[in-house]
């Protein structure tokens, strides 16, 4: 069974958001989806600074099995990535909710965090799979 | 119901994660398959390989039938124990499998064939042993242990009983012996040194423990296709299979054409295809950011202008060398670049041949 903490949102794409103190979401991939995608190889970021919609293939993850297109789960502006995924990637599959983070975002849409799942929902998404 | 070697539980109790592999259920990794891959590279890891079918040919006419079913000539061996790598072909020269043989006698050869062909295989030879005084008999009693990396043959040692530390003391690369209750050979799919160790099946849990004791880490399938491909060496249904021939397969070096009067199943269809020219297998190396895979298409403008196309057969990330790498079946007309299409563009690569790690340091 995967750990999905619940103080955390999800997409059905498998990403998760934390929102910070400066109202910007941290951007990550779930610990059930570095499971399904075993030992990551490389990890390509948006740029700080970029726009993004709400379902954009903002960053790709790419493991020893398959490259994997991530989701921006709000729209908004990168306002930061997470640089040390550039020399080690593995990251995401040690600690995926923690350092493996992706990217944050400042959100320009609030209205869509209800379109994000909470713990439960995204574990009734993993059970259908 | 998926077929599970003797092993099973012990791959559970080292928390693997589980695959089906050609009907077989079977490790994948057991945590992370890039750290399998550096143990292998650097100190000794181990790998159950027991699903593939181990079977004796033996009898007074061992020799003259292998002559005739393998497109590699055993009339080669003449050191008890000395092994060869070749192709079995059908009449039109694809290959059904590629295979070890082991010279033990002149009435006694061992041959160890891929698990997903097993059928097909024992079918074809059963076929073609009609009218040799020859009995082929599958093993299925026994299963094989494989320890490969720089440390393996020391960390074997401390689990061999002292005869078998004698039977194995200088053994050259490529050879086998049966000593005790073990058959130890110095052959292996990741490019390091090591052993393949056929042991019965009643012993095969206490091998695989006592090893684990020793310090050898247990491998999955993922760092075993790293290995082998980083090694350069073919994997059957993806590499080749029936529809390839030997020499588009980068097997061309074990193919024995001379004496030219041996009649090989294949050889006749194999000249033919060699005289109108045989596209080629090559090694692809991206050092870009991004992974080769299976399938993608290879493309070069050969000597004329004229754009040439190819597949990928197999492509990873290599964790020794920290970039992608493949293996390509080409136009033989294929130079030292080409361009393969991934993700909707097309992405520079080398070609080389295809061995890109050999002994821990890269090979090209």
């Amino acid at each position: 069974m995967s750990n999905i903490p619940t103080e955390l949102k999800y997409a059905s794409s498998h990403e998760w958001i934390r929102k910070e103190e400066d109202g910007s979401y941290t951007v990550g991939i779930s610990e059930h989806a570095q499971e399904l995608l075993g030992d990551m190889v490389f990890v390509e970021l948006p740029e700080v600074g970029d726009t993004v919609s709400a379902g954009d293939d903002c960053a790709v993850a790419e493991s020893v099995k398959a490259a994997s297109d991530i989701y921006a789960p709000l729209s908004g502006e990168v306002v930061a990535v997470n640089e040390a995924l550039e020399d080690s990637p593995e990251l995401v599959n040690s600690d995926a909710y923690g350092d493996g983070w992706f990217f944050r975002i400042m959100p320009s849409d609030l209205s869509e965090l209800d379109n994000l799942l909470d713990a439960e929902g995204y574990q009734a998404v993993i059970d259908e799979e | 119901m998926a077929n599970k070697t003797v092993l099973f539980n012990k791959h559970l109790e080292a928390n693997a994660k589980m695959v089906d592999f050609h009907g077989w259920d079977m490790p994948l990794n057991y945590g992370s398959q890039i750290e399998e891959h550096h143990v292998v590279r650097q100190d000794a890891g181990m790998f159950d390989v027991s699903h593939m079918t181990v079977v004796d040919v033996t009898g007074a006419e061992a020799c003259d039938f292998l002559r005739k079913l393998l497109a590699n000539d055993v009339a080669k061996l003449k050191v008890p124990g000395k092994a060869l790598y070749g192709g079995m072909l059908d009449h039109n020269a694809g290959v059904i499998d590629d295979l070890i043989t082991y010279y033990l006698s002149d009435t006694h050869y061992r041959i160890v064939v891929n698990s997903a062909t097993r059928e097909k295989d024992l079918a074809w030879i059963t076929e073609q042993v009609k009218g040799y005084d020859v009995t082929v008999t599958e093993r299925p009693e026994l299963a094989m242990i494989a320890v490969q990396g720089p440390n393996a043959k020391a960390k074997a040692a401390a689990v061999f009983s002292d005869e078998q530390n004698t039977a194995v003391e200088g053994m050259k690369p490529f050879f086998g012996v049966q000593s005790g209750s073990l058959f130890i050979a110095t052959t292996g799919y990741t490019g390091e040194a090591g052993y393949e160790i056929i042991v019965p099946e009643t012993e095969a849990e206490a091998l695989w423990q006592a090893l684990l004791d020793a310090g050898v880490k247990p491998c999955g399938l993922g760092a075993r296709d790293t290995l082998r491909l980083e090694a350069g060496m073919n994997l059957y249904g993806q590499d080749m299979d029936e529809s390839v021939n030997p020499l588009a397969a980068n097997m061309g070096w074990t193919i024995a054409w001379e004496p030219e009067d041996r009649d090989f199943i294949g050889r006749e269809a194999l000249a033919a295809i060699k005289a109108a020219g045989a596209d080629k297998l090559v090694g692809l190396v991206m050092e870009a950011k991004g992974v080769l895979r299976t399938g993608m298409p290879v493309f070069f403008t050969d000597a004329d202008g004229v754009e040439q196309q190819g597949t990928i057969t197999s492509g990873t990330f290599s964790p020794t060398l920290g970039y992608s790498i493949a293996m390509a079946r080409v136009p033989n007309s294929v130079g030292d670049v080409a361009e393969v299409e991934m993700r909707k563009k097309r992405v520079p690569v080398k070609v080389i041949a295809p061995s890109f790690v050999r002994n821990g340091k890269q090979a090209f």
